[in-house]
Parts: structure tokens; sequence; C-alpha cells
């Protein structure tokens, strides 16, 4: 140590405060790692970002908000601002919300900064999940931490329904008197669980303080240590990129962290701020002083929960509890087995299809790799056009999920659009069978017709619409030919074929093998193949359209 | 060969690609930078820091208009809508100046002045053989110095102890709640255990008791039992039970089935308020087609036919309550309710 004493002296005052901190945490380690590290640019890697930072601007404005909100549901009556409520019994929780609404300086702004930001985090991380999915972000090395979102996600709903009920008006009421009922249903153990999750009876007075911890302790600390992990995969992979020219599985393209990346990230931030900020100005969100303290009788029509509940709740809603009468015997779903009650019309719905949608989503990296025997890596992100069978199966999950969600505004549609309730919901739940077989279907083809564009455009050029006469009276329209930069865009990528089934070590082909051989078949027998080079050529030797496409008054670059 | 097919760092796995048998498209690199406008032009470099200091300066008259509208208008038991509506906004738009001003700026300042090159940087393997080598060499070494292989007494032992350590975790827990009890089955319209005195139906939310002759045809009453508010523990819990609609019809309307002769009066009925469903209140009532709706999950319910489940997810009918009329005119429970009112659960059928 002494004798590196004399060895190095910081000219300004700055590098001296960086010396002396350097020589204590050897902090140019970390600079050097990460001081240029690259990230590559794209509009759709913005919404993690998004997500991230509404999560910052939930932490920041939440904090403001425990400083002011008391958790108990001690009974009191109504003194304070707002005088329509003058007088009236409610709990502490409301009264104080509607204290941090009316009598805090700024109060409101922070309650409705943070819903917002509560409504954008959910959004901002389901369309980022979209997005890793649709582009095969997924893939070898990253399926932890795909998975690590999926948790993210689920936690995030979890933290965003505890913090919707704390303040103990009528409407989270109601939605907690749903979440009461639902887990009546369970069997065996679902009274058990309601009566030791409301401390006795439903509403009880444990509920929102036991809430209340979940919501701002141990949720948020969840989700915390989640981000960090997840954040810590994205280093320790790298981010993925878009195929292009001189993007390839072993680089990453893209802009240095500092100064490029880290001043759009870091401004970024700000812009999310901003724009919540101005929502959060403009636009009420779960305004309590209208739907009045909780009270088990009233109700409002047209409830809806937080938007990302709603396919929950939709499926509530769809499933029929009776099924008219069938030799004047109704059917029902709640049977009665040895003198217990199992209540079908509400574990179904409300088990099987989030069941179905996050066992999907979270075994999928793993299916896939097995269909494929894909075991690279993959840096390379896929167009969603070049996975078709992918693209059609997140289309159709989207779908199914999206019936739902429309199901529990199935009241408003009805209203707004002056049609039956009863036909919404029969419409419904025709469709939460049939959308996503039709969304698959028109998916694929959809992908792989604009997988035959890009072909077309590869070989021909992209069309200039300037017509021509040539001398012996034909019209053609001339084709402007692609720069060797655009062509690569659309000609370089990954096309997996079907693969048979492959005899195992003994050299017998078991029956996984060949459950797995259909299924390749099933993904990859409808392809298009990226162009070759010989086809190129091809494409251009057949005559006249050469001597065209080279005439100077083409239009190509 | 730049494919991105055929460049990841570990090779595996038998993966079927085909189409490339034309030869596949060299790489032709990163294209060309374009220069930006700011990069060949000093004029339009500095249009663009002028640009970047008025969003900055923009940002900061947002944070002091934040501040002067924090001061200046101050909030209290008094202050009135207005005040604070518009505190809202001013204090919201003033922190979305502030936020963009700033944000936009930086953007701004990245995006036209700052070097956009795009550049390239190697990918590393996430691990190397060598290391994996080392580590399974370590962990072998641990396992073979702790002697868990060899001592198997050590090891079942230990797995025992630690699969029983959690127990108190859980037990801790017992204190949450009472356990299931016949609680759920029983609500305040029991006549008094002692008295024998039958509870009356009166209004919600005031408590006025109903006289049967106010009940004209078609008219619905939401009820609840008579003493609830004198209630000082408890009361949102038995509220949460008892609500009630009073609804009274044509006595021709109602199909009345064996044993429940005497529940109604003079087509007057009372139904359990709360769902059957997931127990939300069922709220609405249809006076002209007699059913009742609820507006969470749009279950709805036949009056006509001892509300009987027509539509929507519930699958049983609202329990009824039986009524009377007292020497005095008014409407009373004859009993508690012959079933648990609300959603269903297991023990719901013996409890």
């Amino acid at each position: 140590m002494s004798d590196t004493t004399t060895a190095y002296q910081a000219p300004t005052k700055v590098g001296r405060i960086a010396e002396y901190v350097d020589q204590r945490t050897g902090l140019s380690t970390v600079t050097r790692e990460f001081g240029r590290k690259v990230f590559p640019d794209h509009w759709s890697f913005m919404f993690g970002e998004v997500a991230l930072y509404s999560f910052i601007i939930l932490l920041l404005s939440g904090t403001f908000l425990t400083f002011f909100f008391n958790p108990s549901m001690a009974e009191t009556t109504y003194d304070g601002a707002y005088i329509p409520m003058r007088g009236m019994d409610m709990s502490v929780a409301y009264q104080s919300s509607l204290h941090i609404s009316f009598e805090v300086r700024g109060g409101l702004f922070m309650r409705q900064l943070h819903h917002w930001a509560a409504l954008l985090f959910v959004a901002a991380m389901s369309v980022h999940m979209l997005r890793v999915f649709f582009t095969g972000a997924f893939r070898k090395p990253r399926e932890m931490n795909w998975v690590i979102g999926g948790v993210l996600l689920i936690m995030g709903m979890a933290a965003g329904f505890t913090g919707y009920s704390l303040p103990d008006d009528l409407l989270s009421g109601n939605g907690l008197r749903i979440i009461d009922g639902v887990i009546m249903a369970i069997p065996v153990i679902g009274t058990w669980i309601s009566m030791f999750l409301f401390g006795g009876e439903f509403p009880g007075d444990a509920i929102i303080g036991r809430l209340y911890v979940l919501h701002i302790l141990l949720i948020p600390a969840m989700i915390l240590g989640l981000v960090a992990l997840h954040l810590i995969f994205v280093v320790v992979h790298k981010h993925t990129q878009y195929p292009g020219p001189g993007r390839n599985d072993r680089n990453v393209v893209g802009y240095p962290l500092g100064p490029v990346y880290a001043a759009k990230a870091g401004g970024f931030f700000f812009i999310v701020f901003g724009v919540l900020a101005a929502i959060a100005a403009a636009f009420t969100i779960n305004p309590i002083w209208n739907y009045g303290p909780y009270d088990p009788s009233p109700v409002s029509a047209g409830t809806q929960p937080d938007w990302y509940i709603g396919w929950v709740d939709g499926a509530l809603r769809l499933m029929p509890g009776v099924l008219g009468d069938i030799n004047g015997y109704r059917q029902h779903f709640e049977f009665v087995l040895f003198g217990q009650t199992l209540s079908l019309n509400i574990l179904l719905p409300a088990l099987v299809p989030a069941g179905i949608v996050f066992t999907v989503l979270f075994i999928y990296p793993w299916v896939e790799r097995w269909i494929t025997k894909d075991d690279r890596e993959h840096h390379v992100l896929d167009r969603p056009r070049n996975a078709p069978t992918r693209t059609a199966i997140g289309m159709a999950g989207f779908t199914f999920y999206c019936v739902m969600w429309a199901a529990a505004s199935s009241d408003l549609i009805a209203t707004h659009f002056h049609v039956s309730l009863n036909d919404v919901t029969y419409w419904l739940r025709a469709l939460f069978f049939v959308g996503p077989i039709i969304a698959f279907v028109v998916t694929k083809r959809i992908a792989l017709g604009l997988q035959r564009k890009d072909r077309e455009i590869a070989l021909h050029g992209r069309e200039t619409g300037r017509i021509v006469r040539l001398p012996h009276g034909e019209f053609i329209e001339v084709h402007a030919p692609l720069d060797e930069y655009k062509r690569y865009r659309l000609v370089a990528f990954d096309s997996p074929g079907v693969l048979p089934a492959q005899p195992n070590g003994k050299g017998v082909v078991d029956r996984k093998e060949r459950r797995r051989a259909k299924l390749s078949k099933w993904y990859f027998e409808d392809r298009v193949a990226p162009v070759s080079v010989a086809e190129l050529e091809a494409a251009h030797g057949h005559g006249h359209h050469e001597a065209i496409e080279a005439a100077p008054t083409s239009a190509g670059h | 060969m730049g494919n991105p097919s055929d460049g990841a760092p570990q090779q595996g796995g038998t993966v079927a690609t085909a189409g490339q048998a034309g030869g596949q498209f060299e790489d032709p690199g990163l294209p060309p930078h374009r220069p930006r406008l700011a990069d060949t032009d000093p004029r339009a470099a500095k249009r663009a820091e002028r640009q970047v200091t008025w969003l900055f300066i923009i940002s900061v008259i947002g944070t002091i208009v934040f501040l002067v509208s924090y001061f200046a208008i101050d909030l209290g038991p008094t202050s009135t809508v207005d005040a604070i509506r518009t505190q809202n906004i001013l204090l919201g738009l003033s922190t979305a100046f502030a936020m963009l001003g700033i944000g936009t700026g930086i953007v701004h300042w990245a995006k036209a002045l700052m070097p956009d090159h795009e550049v390239s940087e190697a990918r590393h393997e996430l691990r190397s053989e060598k290391d994996r080598e080392a580590a399974v060499k370590i962990v072998d070494d641990i396992i073979e110095e702790t002697g868990i292989k060899r001592r198997p007494l050590i090891r079942n032992t230990l797995i025992g102890a630690l699969a029983l350590a959690p127990l108190p975790a859980l037990a801790v827990f017992g204190d949450l709640g009472p356990n299931a009890n016949d609680k759920l089955r029983h609500t305040m319209w029991a006549p008094n255990a002692q008295t024998g005195k039958k509870v009356r139906l009166t209004r919600d939310p005031d408590g006025t008791p109903i006289k049967a002759a106010d009940v004209t045809i078609g008219s619905a009453y939401h009820v609840i039992p008579e003493g609830l508010n004198d209630l000082h523990e408890g009361k949102l819990n038995e509220k949460a039970k008892s609500v009630v609609l009073l609804m009274r019809l044509n006595p021709q309307d109602l199909h009345v089935s064996p044993g429940r002769e005497n529940w109604g009066y003079n087509g007057i009925v009372a139904y359990s308020k709360i769902c059957t469903h997931v127990g939300c209140p069922v709220a609405l009532y249809e006076q002209q087609t007699h059913h009742l709706l609820c507006p969470c999950h749009q279950s709805t319910f036949d009056l006509t036919n001892e509300c009987q489940v027509i539509f929507g997810p519930a699958s049983r009918p609202l329990p009824q309550l039986p009524i009377e009329v007292d020497s005095e005119g008014y409407l009373v429970a004859t009993s508690d309710f012959h079933e648990p009112v609300g959603p269903s659960y297991w023990e719901r059928e013996y409890s």
C-alpha cells in the first residue's frame, strides 16, 4: 500500500475525490466495465423502461402517501372539507383518504399520480412481455429472465389490487367482497382462508391493515428484488438486438452507455414522469368521494375493476351458473358431494383461464426449445413474421385474454352500444372458445403473407409506381432494386424447418420423440424460406427487366 | 458469414434449418454513418443548443410555478372544491412541465448533439469450460469434506429437522382469524332467543320500521334488521349478512312452492340482497320484468319464481326471508333465513 501513495496525483479537485473513492472501493473497474457498455436502440425496447420508471414514480408518490394515510378500520364521523359527506360514518382509512384528497396540499395530485402510475406500470410490463414473446427474446440464454418477468407481472397485479383496496371506499369494498366470495369457493380450506385473511367474517376490521402491510412492505420489496435480478441478467446477457446488417449473435450493436444511452434513458425517465404528471393533473382517477365509504348494502351500477384485474373478473362473468332446464331439471354448476359444497361456477372461471395463461407463459420457452431442439444462444431477435406459428400462438393467447377483458365490461358494452346484455354475454362466451382459434389462423396467414411480400421485395426490388410502355406495347411497372443493407434485412433470418423424429441413443424413436416430431410439423410445415443468393441471381437473370432496373431514369438510390 | 443462424457461441443440438441451399448472403456490415444536420452545419448545432437550453428553462419555470401554487393556495377543513381543483391542475401541470423540460431537453441533446455512431461490441460466453470444471471440482470437494454421503444418519436427521422447523412459522398465523364455524349461518333476523321477540324490517340506512300498509304494489325497499344501527361492534359484519330487498307484487304473479306459503304477506316478499355468486349486493330491481340484477357479474334472479337464477354466473336462488305482520302492522321476520346467505362455501351444506 505505502509504495503506491506517491504513484499518482490527480491534477484536478474532482480527480482527487475520484481517486480517494477509487482507492477505497475499486470503483474504476465498474466504470471501465459500464462506462461505454453498448446498448442496442429500438423503440420497442422502451416498454421495459416505462415499467421501471413508473415503478420508481410509484415508490416516490407512494412514500408521500404513507405519511398521511391511516390504515385503520375504526369507525369515525367525518367532519372534513368535503361538505356532502359531513356527519357520515366511515372508517378512518376512508377518512384519511379524503383528508389526503381535500386537505393535504398536493395530496390529490399524489393520489392521482400514484394510481395512474400503477395502471401504467402493469400496462408497460404487459406490453413489454408481448414484445419479448413476439420477438423470441425469451430464448436461450434468457429463459429464466422471462420467468422473472412473468412473476413481476403477477406481483404488479397483486400490488395494484392491494393498493386499490386501501381507501376502503364502496367500489374497492365490493372488489374485496368478490375476492372473499372466490376464496370461499375453494374446496376444503376456502372458508378458513377467508376467515384468516379478514380476521373473522367479512368485512371485519382487520383487512385494510393487513393489505397495507402487503402493499407498502412485502410486495414492493419483492418487486424491487426481482427488478434488481432482472436488470442484473440484462447486463450479464447483454441486450438483444433486432436483425440487420452488421448485427449477429456474437456482437451487440448500439450506442455506448455514456453519454448517449445514459442521456436517452435518463431523459426518458423525466418524460415518463412528465406525461404521468400531466395525466394526473387533467384526468380524475378513482374519485373515492363519489363512491362513498364501504357499506355492504349499496353498489353502483357499471362497476369496473382496475384494468389489469378485468380479465379475471370477466371470466367470472362469462361462466353460466345455470344451464336452463333439461327435462325439467335445472343444470347447476354448484354441486353437493357428500354434504360438501363445490362451486364450480366460481372455481372454474377464477382458476382455469388464469392458470392456462400463466402456465403457458411460464413454460413456453422450454416447449419451443423442446420442439425445435434448438440449444443455441439467440441474441438476434426474430421479426414476428419470421416465426409465424409462435406469433400466431401469441395472438391466440392475447385474444383469449382480451375476450375475458371485454367481458368485464359487458354491462357497459351493452349500455353504450344499446344491445342486450344477454347477447353480449352469449357472443363473448362463444368468442372465449372460438376467438383464439380464429386469431391463430388469421395471424399465421398474415405472417406468411408478409414473409412472401418480403421475398418479393428482396427478389424484385420495391415498386416505384412508374409505369413504362415497352416498344412492343407491353406495360410494366419499374421496380427499383434494394441496396445491400436493406436487402440483408429481408433475407438474413433463421428459418427452421420440420425436424422429423430422431432416434435416441439406443437407436429407437420413442413415443415422446414422435409427439415432438408431430408438433414440429405443426410448427414449421407452412414456411416461407428466406431468399438465397442463387434465387436472387435467377430473378435478375430473367430477361428485359434488368435493363430497365439499370436505366438511369429508374428511381433507385 | 454473418448469418445470425450460424454464429452462436454454443453450437449444439440438431437444428433443422432449411432454405439455405442456394447460398447465404454476405453480411454487408454496418451501414455507413449518415451525418446529421448538426454534424455538418455549425448553425444547426447552435440552434439545437438553444432549443435544449430553452427546454431546461421551461423546466425551471415549471418548478417555480409548482412552488408558487403550493404556497399560494392553502388547503384545510374549509377549503373549497374549486381551490382543490385549481391547485391540483397547477401542481400537476407544473410538475409535467418541470419533468418534460428536463426529459425532452436531455433526449434532444443526446439525439442532436451527442455522437450518433453506432458501435459494435463482442459478446462473451457466459461461462468457460475451465470455470465449469473448477466449480464442479469445488462443489465435489465441499461435499466430500462434509462427509454427508458417508454419514447418512446426520443427513437424514438434518432433513427431518429442517422439514419440521417451518411449522412454528405456520402456527403463529393461527391467530389471524377464528376458524370457520357456524357464524356464517346466522344473521340478526333470528327472533330474540330469550323473549322470542321477532325482528322488525327497517329501512336502510335510517332504520325506521316499515308498515305493511305502506308497501304499495311495485315498490321496493332496501331493508336492514331493527337494531343494526345501534350496534357498536361488528356493525358492517352483521349488515353484510342481513341486508334484504323487500318488494310487493300482485300475489297471483308469485309462484310459491310448498312450505313457503306463509313466507310472504299479501304479495310482499323479502329476499337476501347478497348475491349467491360472490357476494355483491343485488341492487337492481327491474319493476316491469320482476327481475333482480347483480351489477357486479350480471346474475339475474326471477322474483316471481322465488328468485331462481335465470342468467349469469350465480348457481343458487337468493335465500328468502320469511316475514309476517306484527300486532302494530309492522313487518317482522318470522325466523332467520333457512339457509346461509351469500356466496357458497365448502361447509355450507352441513354447517
